[in-house]
């Protein structure tokens, strides 16, 4: 693997898409569990909890977005037409959930219903973008810099079950973040949901894992064909040594380790997927070099990530640690 | 039942819908954020609590109105790449790097300070919430600046060569960003989404003066929104003409459009105030000309010659009728923001600003005015641009996705039933705050409207507690 500025580029987008992924993660998360949650007190609490950080976490999805359209255009262009409606039903999803979080505070009467939405918006969301990924690895059609392939492409047994897989894993996330920030009953709430999720999300990141050995030949070839299954095997090793510490942590009540195990997970599947497509960003039709933009576009950007990435990591974390601690309300302390 | 040409009319209907929808929310948070500094640097420095209960009032409005212009944003950003992977795949390499600029220095700059400036006025000192407020502020304009630049240089292209893959490859990118449209168009559209605010901050004070809630509070926001509208309008009249001018240089066909001229005028060309473009005859019906004056304007010479679209091909020509038109709702209304300004600077040296009623209701009435001008200017530069999208060099029409009519009407609808229903319940909600005038002691946001954020962390001391509204700096 030669490092090039298009390998540099594919690690940046990588970073934007696991960022993503386990911040905007954690507050859909939430709004899935919401119907678990009590209504009024329960509730509140847990969407204070994400009401300073959730636009942040949003903006990586733009990153990742106009980032993919920067350095690789090709793949924008190939990968958005193909998945259209469920692009189009993760946006919509977007705007429902993202209204509610002001909404549900201007209008009393109307609560129930913003709650619905901050509910179905982040599950539409979640599930959109879990049959995306699938949509992906299974394979996109392309001809001539086109997508070639049908409307209905994206809709398979294997990109439902990836679909469901993202769901889960956001609810674990989203119950491990509640833990940690929130206290009392609304924490036991969390525990028992982060054990239901963490096991959801183990069953189908297995089922995903063994659909994928059969999803195309080159896949299996990647995964265990000597001497790759020497370091491929060390993924689900490791996550099944991660899984064991998450469960007796959650035995334990231990507050912070559930979240820091499952952002583990995360990386551990962000792996996985490495294993299973590089360098393709389609499988087995465009590589990371065959999408890639010109040069003068990677450099002129790369400039402003390696100054610019450094400052939002660091307002980022100060926004966090602003909100630092227990999320409560008023007479709990 | 479909064929191509409906499946790109709905593609261009469908991001025209979401574009101009999107536009309205930044037009009003850019201004409303360079406000909010305002207010919070005049609250520090006098130390009056007038500033910080209109600073109060208006950040609750501020975080509706924010994120409903997030959300609806984000679709942009991959709207580029449904509808529109011919563009994506052509001119990502050029617009995909403005747009990635946009998000590192200001998408995150908003949304990180953001938190702090709506949440955190108890959790930080005075001066760090203050720096909130400017960093979300100062995140606007960046993003003004990068999406300009970017729409601009589909307008005057310039700094880039053509690959043998068709792409557009940049070559430099200073010649790329500032293209000979991106410093007008850059200040005519901030201006513009400065005066947006400025009506609708006039507006909601003109409506609590005539309904007798003439508080010290709305009487300040009500006289601070009017000196807006009489310094900012008449700049905004000058650089109008002067972006008019510039687009007369690079994209003289635009010109011809919104002119009217249909006919080329050796001998100086007439203004038309009013007609009815007839584009299958080319020619503008019922018209209503001052001689030589279209010449004078846009020339400076009453009797310079001026080509027409008789000399553009038809496949050349952009709908004339809509161009005609938006600019003529664009300019009219500029002209009405600039009587407004001056009408308030005659109240104001007849100290009857707080009294004049007709003032009042004017302001009242204007309240939407810079919402339509901004996207009757929008619609003026994109259509007239017409039939390219990256200007003489790639055309609308070879620019999409290969699309399916029914998937791209089908989600035409849903975003046109979502936006309407979502938004504009949205915007209710910002009439409902709206509706009530700002008080003493307006309640923090946080403290009220939800449960409290607290947290187990170093809690700051009461002494430093910038919640109280008696207490001066």
């Amino acid at each position: 693997m030669n490092v090039d500025l298009t390998t540099i580029w594919a690690f940046i987008i990588a970073f934007s898409v696991f960022a993503y992924v386990v911040m905007d993660g954690f507050d859909l998360g939430i709004g899935i569990l919401f119907p678990w949650l009590t209504v009024g007190h329960g509730r509140n609490r847990a969407m204070n909890s994400i009401a300073p950080v959730w636009d942040g976490n949003e903006t990586w999805l733009v990153m990742g977005g106009g980032g993919l359209l920067a350095a690789f255009p090709l793949a924008y262009a190939v990968i958005l037409p193909a998945t259209y409606p469920l692009i189009i039903a993760m946006l919509l999803g977007l705007i429902f959930r993202g209204v509610a979080f002001e909404f549900r505070h201007r209008d009393e009467r109307h609560r129930a219903f913003w709650d619905f939405s901050f509910f179905g918006g982040s599950l539409v969301a979640a599930l959109a973008q879990g049959m995306t990924l699938g949509a992906i690895l299974q394979g996109i059609k392309v001809a001539d810099r086109v997508y070639a392939g049908s409307w209905w492409d994206w809709l398979t047994p294997y990109t439902l079950l990836t679909g469901l897989g993202v769901v889960a894993g956001y609810a674990l996330l989203g119950a491990c973040w509640m833990i940690w920030k929130l206290e009392g009953d609304i924490q036991d709430k969390a525990y028992r949901l982060a054990f239901r999720a963490g096991i959801a999300t183990l069953a189908l990141l297995a089922a995903v894992s063994f659909y994928n050995l059969t999803l195309r030949p080159d896949y299996q070839e990647r995964w265990l064909a000597m001497p790759n299954i020497l370091f491929t095997s060390q993924v689900p090793l490791l996550s099944a040594i991660m899984a064991g510490f998450f469960f007796y942590g959650l035995k334990k009540r231990w507050e912070l380790a559930p979240l820091l195990l499952t952002l583990a997970l995360f990386l551990l599947g962000m792996a996985g997927l490495g294993v299973t497509i590089w360098p393709y960003v389609v499988p087995d039709t465009l590589t990371i070099w065959d999408a890639a933009a010109p040069e003068s576009s990677q450099i002129f950007m790369l400039v402003g990530v390696v100054i610019i990435l450094p400052l939002i990591l660091a307002y980022t974390g100060w926004s966090y640690w602003v909100f630092r601690g227990k999320v409560g309300s008023e007479g709990y302390h | 039942m479909f064929d191509n040409a409906d499946a790109l009319l709905l593609a261009r209907l469908q991001f025209a819908f979401t574009v101009s929808f999107h536009f309205l929310f930044p037009a009003f948070t850019i201004g409303l954020a360079s406000y909010l500094a305002v207010l919070e640097a005049m609250w520090l420095k006098t130390g009056k609590a007038l500033y910080l209960d209109l600073f109060r009032y208006w950040v609750k409005i501020f975080a509706v109105n924010f994120a409903m212009g997030v959300v609806s944003g984000i679709v942009l950003s991959y709207q580029f790449g449904t509808n529109w992977a011919v563009f994506s795949d052509k001119a990502g390499p050029v617009v995909g790097p403005l747009l990635a600029y946009e998000v590192l220095t200001a998408f995150f700059l908003e949304a990180g300070f953001l938190g702090v400036m709506l949440f955190g006025m108890n959790k930080v000192g005075r001066g760090l919430h203050f720096t909130a407020t400017l960093m979300v502020a100062l995140g606007t304009l960046l993003s003004s600046f990068w999406i300009l630049a970017a729409n601009s240089w589909m307008q005057t292209p310039q700094g880039h060569s053509i690959g043998a893959n068709g792409q557009f490859i940049p070559a430099n990118w200073l010649e790329i960003i500032f293209n000979p449209s991106f410093p007008w168009r850059l200040m005519h559209t901030v201006t513009g989404a400065y005066l947006t605010t400025a009506l609708v901050v006039g507006g909601v004070g003109g409506w609590h003066l005539l309904r007798g809630n003439g508080t010290p509070q709305v009487r300040k926001m009500f006289s601070m929104a009017m000196w807006m509208a009489a310094l900012v309008a008449p700049v905004q009249v000058f650089l109008g003409d002067q972006h008019g001018l510039n687009t007369l240089e690079h994209q003289p066909v635009k010109i011809m459009a919104i002119e009217g001229h249909y006919e080329s005028h050796p001998d100086g060309a007439p203004l038309y105030l009013f007609g009815i473009p007839n584009d299958s005859e080319q020619r503008l019906d019922h018209a209503l000309a001052i001689p030589k004056v279209g010449s004078l304007i846009l020339k400076h010479d009453p009797n310079a010659p001026m080509a027409g679209l008789d000399t553009v091909p038809d496949a050349e020509q952009p709908p004339v009728a809509i161009v005609f038109w938006s600019f003529r709702i664009m300019v009219g209304l500029g002209l009405l923001m600039f009587t407004l300004g001056l009408a308030s600077l005659w109240a104001r040296w007849r100290g009857t600003l707080y009294d004049w009623r007709g003032l009042h209701r004017f302001a009242l009435a204007m309240t939407p005015a810079g919402f339509v001008a901004v996207i009757a200017g929008w619609v003026t530069t994109e259509v007239g641009r017409q039939p390219y999208l990256v200007y003489g060099l790639l055309r609308t029409a070879d620019s999409a996705s290969p699309l399916a009519a029914p998937a791209v009407g089908a989600s035409l609808v849903a975003f046109v039933v979502v936006y309407f229903a979502v938004f504009g319940v949205g915007i209710w909600y910002m009439m409902r705050l709206m509706h009530k005038p700002p008080e003493p002691g307006e309640p923090d946001p946080e403290r009220t409207e939800r449960e409290p954020i607290r947290t187990a962390g170093i809690m700051p001391g009461p002494a430093q507690h910038p919640g109280s509204t008696e207490g001066a700096p």
